[in-house]
């Protein structure tokens, strides 16, 4: 009788538990993820959550205390170096588990694993590009040295032990939202890590395939005013009129130059998927004891990044009987990256260099196994790529390596666009290294010649590593691996067929540009190209030039600093480049030609105090006017060529106009007509103008509303709900405080060299990467108001103090 | 009274099951509290979804409370619910209630087909 009912009834409730079981789309097992016992709700972290534990483990050799002061900042007490990155990798795990797998997933070509079809094509370039065989050369070299190897080992067994002890219930919400596993952490991951700052800071600064675009419609001389090597109002990291060594090596230029490859040549069509923002850049600056108040050296640095929620920082101090570090830390990598010790001060800016080139390869035939090179066909090496997919099959993609290195655009990649050119790219970050040891011994650093040991082994991505120390020293070294090259080599893809286009060398370490104690007692570094004209190698690069020279004069006038000021001047909102370029803009704009609304914006620009402030009006019709002149100066000749030729940077179109006022350039070739720098600087305002009277209708012509400042959680789009939006900040990033629509200062610190150390900082995060915690993005608003952390840089002596709120005790098991 | 005794046997079953069992130990709860405690289809179902909903309602508004609701609002943005947090609360409690309510109109049928034989 009942049977008939009990069946349906059993299978609505199976079937219902399966539906609610399963993912739909995006939507999690949405069963699973409503439990209070299982999903989501277990990732709300009470208020009043206690991190105090005591733990076990069988790897730990003595033991450790982790003291966490009230802004959830761990302050490691250990005996020895193992147990030290042991607790790291564990605390880097416990507040930044999906992070840290996300980002190495992704940086190693395993993005379609979480994010399925879509990330294919992202997938294949990050292989191509070679990231995993980059890391694979610099673990073989980190393991080659045993003490690297115990640590990063540590640090990787820290990791795992806590991962191991994750119930289900337990794992990130990233995890039960996307419905997968955290994935076991191995050394190769930490060195992925590194190779993905690698990518995000020497990836970009070249600029070879859109260059080569432009070399087929310019001619030689119009590339050079176009694309400068050297600004004329540049402020170089080494002070002008400083001489430098003569050089080691004098590349030569191969006799087929002129012909194979400065000249002309058809456009290349490859657009590259995921090239990292221009805009990843930093300041870092020091001034010594003679320009401040208490006579002690003040270092201060705010590296520019994609600002993320999880922060890419996590700040720690990490203590053993031979360390003392304070700083920030990268969630996946063992040490302090950017910091302090007891003995000195540290800091890091993006060298900007161009360290990557491509070359053009002729295979043999489709297989890709024989390629053309010294005039006979030679074997490639072939590394046949597994990509696994969400929800769909696995793909496979074979390239070539080559003596050059991967073959990353061929037939099977090389974008809808491609005349199916093969490129093989010759990156330094593909050469073996072991950048880890410099901040193993920065960390341990005492004075300048153990600051200059520690990052000589510092090969790539190439930085501006700033320092000052308690003795009164300050001192710059632009650190890094990179080629010497002859004029103009590697602007172009380069013939690939034989040996004459390679490198011919590095320039030596001793010669890379670096200056200590200076007369002007300061020391700055933003990006900027490093050295004059004067430096005897030929040095391409993304530079950026007009914060330096904002740094540099106000640094110039200060005397009596303390932090407070240093705290104002990376906050400071002053547009260089808006000084030079306004003057030209109103000079040239014919005022009776405009109506009445775009006499308004004209009147904001002519009482605009030249400040990027979150209020400003001027800033934005500004930077709307100067952003639309560069379209009506350069677009027509961009276009020329398809995909189109690099645009030049804002600071070559300024001094071009500053220079000549009957630039070739203002004409729009499109028109019969010749147009002046009246007319094109009239024209552009009037075009500004139908964008800026629309936002102004939307309430947005503020610059802090216009820009709408937002910190993205890692996966972006797909989950805005963990993001922070609307942030009320000034700045760009041509502005000390160099923060754009989803950029900008990823963290500011501050170090006053005196006894005790006086440091503040303070990032655009927070330290626990869990949206459902306080302290996920709880500094925010004091990075947006431009207030610091004090850090406590805590002593042995301050175990049982006021500040420690929670202990974590490891003890051997 | 029977009906009251399944509610709170099924909201404590459910209860310990989730501390060993995945989610839907919350079915095989609500299906064992019904096979006891016999009740008609449509009560055993309401016991089900009480039960349940009761439990998983009052753990997510404790832990809701618990976390000031900083969790709950960036959920009810993703589920969408408008960032409300009582909807959120009361979605989850519905979905436990109602998988909970055909355990035990299934149990209910068992236990009843079980008799007639």
């Amino acid at each position: 009788m009942r049977i008939v009912p009990f069946t349906i009834s059993i299978i609505v409730t199976a079937g219902l538990v399966i539906a609610l079981n399963r993912q739909w789309g995006t939507i999690p097992p949405i069963g699973k993820f409503l439990s209070p016992q299982h999903g989501f709700w277990r990732n709300a972290e009470p208020s009043d959550q206690s991190f105090d534990a005591e733990l076990n483990f069988p790897e730990l050799k003595g033991k450790a205390d982790v003291y966490f002061d009230e802004r959830l900042v761990p302050h490691v007490f250990a005996e020895n170096d193992e147990d030290l990155y042991f607790i790291q990798g564990y605390l880097h795990a416990k507040f930044r588990l999906f992070q840290m797998d996300l980002q190495t997933k992704a940086a190693a070509g395993r993005a379609s694993e979480i994010a399925g079809k879509k990330a294919i094509n992202y997938d294949k370039e990050q292989r191509r590009l070679g990231m995993v065989y980059a890391a694979e050369n610099a673990l073989k070299e980190i393991e080659k040295d045993s003490k690297s190897k115990i640590l990063f080992d540590a640090y990787t067994n820290g990791i795992n032990e806590y991962i191991g002890s994750l119930k289900e219930s337990e794992i990130p919400i990233e995890y039960k939202l996307l419905n997968i596993k955290p994935e076991k952490w191995t050394n190769i991951r930490s060195v992925i890590l590194l190779k993905m700052m690698a990518k995000m800071l020497s990836s970009g600064t070249e600029n070879d395939l859109a260059n080569t675009n432009a070399k087929s419609v310019f001619m030689p001389d119009e590339l050079k005013i176009m694309y400068p090597q050297v600004h004329d109002s540049l402020e170089p990291i080494i002070p002008k009129g400083i001489v430098f060594e003569k050089p080691a090596i004098v590349p030569v230029k191969p006799l087929t130059a002129d012909s194979l490859y400065l000249g002309k040549s058809e456009p290349i069509a490859v657009n590259e998927i995921s090239k990292p923002d221009i805009n990843n850049g930093s300041n870092n600056w020091v001034v010594a004891g003679i320009k401040t108040q208490t006579g002690a050296p003040i270092l201060c640095n705010d590296p520019h990044l994609d600002l993320s929620l999880p922060s890419i920082w996590f700040e720690i101090q990490l203590q053993t009987p031979a360390c003392n570090a304070y700083g920030v830390s990268l969630p996946g990598a063992p040490f302090v990256i950017i910091g302090f010790n007891d003995s000195i001060a540290w800091g890091v800016t993006n060298a900007q260099r161009d360290v990557k080139d491509y070359y053009e390869i002729k295979f043999k035939n489709n297989t890709k196994k024989e390629y053309w090179f010294n005039g006979k066909w030679e074997p490639t090496s072939l590394r046949i790529e597994e990509i696994k997919v969400k929800g769909s099959e696995t793909v496979y993609d074979t390239v070539a390596y080559t003596a050059f290195g991967p073959v990353m655009f061929d037939e099977s990649f090389s974008n809808e666009l491609s005349n199916k050119k093969n490129l093989a790219v010759r990156w330094t970050a593909h050469d073996p290294s072991n950048e880890g040891i410099t901040f193993y011994r920065l960390n341990r650093a005492k004075n300048y010649d153990d600051y200059v040991n520690a990052i000589k082994a510092f090969s790539c991505p190439g930085q501006n590593f700033i320092f000052a120390s308690k003795s009164g020293d300050i001192a710059i070294w632009q650190q890094g691996k990179f080629p010497a090259r002859w004029e103009r080599q590697g602007l172009y893809i380069m013939p690939g067929d034989d040996t004459s286009y390679l490198w011919q060398g590095f320039i030596p370490q001793s010669e890379n540009p670096h200056i200590k104690n200076p007369e002007r007692g300061f020391l700055e570094s933003a990006n900027q190209r490093p050295v004059d004209s004067t430096y005897p190698y030929f040095i391409p690069g993304s530079y950026i030039t007009p914060r330096a020279i904002t740094i540099n004069k106000l640094l110039s006038g200060m005397n009596g600093i303390t932090p407070a000021d240093m705290m104002k001047m990376q906050n400071n909102y002053f547009n260089t480049l808006g000084e030079y370029a306004r003057s030209t803009l109103l000079a040239f704009v014919n005022e009776n030609e405009l109506s009445a609304t775009e006499k308004k914006y004209l009147d904001f620009v002519k009482n605009w105090d030249l400040l990027a402030s979150p209020d400003s009006k001027g800033q934005t019709v500004y930077q709307c006017w100067w952003d639309s002149l560069e379209v009506g100066i350069w677009k027509d000749e961009l276009t020329r060529v398809n995909p189109q030729a690099p645009w030049p940077e804002e600071e070559t179109l300024m001094e071009l106009l500053k220079k000549d006022t009957t630039l070739k350039f203002i004409d729009d070739i499109n028109t019969p007509q010749k147009e002046t720098l009246h007319d094109v600087v009239t024209v552009a305002l009037k075009k500004a103008s139908v964008d800026l009277q629309k936002k102004e209708a939307e309430g947005k012509l503020e610059w802090a509303k216009y820009k709408n400042t937002t910190i993205y959680h890692l996966l972006k789009d797909a989950l805005p709900a963990f993001a922070r939006s609307g942030l009320n900040v000034g700045g760009n990033g041509n502005i000390i405080n160099a923060i754009t629509h989803t950029h900008g200062p990823s963290w500011r610190m501050i170090v006053q060299l005196n006894t005790p150390t006086e440091a503040y900082g303070v990032y655009p995060g927070g330290q626990s990467g869990n949206p459902g915690s306080k302290y996920y993005d709880d500094y925010i608003d004091n990075w947006v108001e431009g207030k610091y952390n004090k850090l406590w840089f805590m002593r042995d002596g301050d175990r049982t103090d006021k500040n420690v709120k929670w202990t974590m005790k490891f003890r051997k098991s | 009274m029977k009906f009251i005794v399944a509610i709170i046997l099924t909201a404590m079953l459910a209860f310990i099951s989730g501390l060993f069992l995945p989610w839907w130990g919350i079915a095989i709860a609500a299906l064992l509290v019904a096979l006891v405690i016999h009740q008609k289809s449509g009560k055993a179902f309401l016991s089900g979804l009480l039960g349940v909903s009761i439990l998983w309602g009052a753990l997510s508004f404790w832990i809701n409370i618990k976390n000031d609701g900083i969790l709950s609002v960036k959920i009810a943005k993703i589920l969408p619910l408008n960032g409300n947090q009582v909807y959120l609360i009361l979605l989850t409690a519905l979905v436990g209630g109602l998988v909970a309510g055909f355990a035990a109109m299934s149990g209910s049928y068992l236990r009843s087909s079980k008799s007639s034989n």
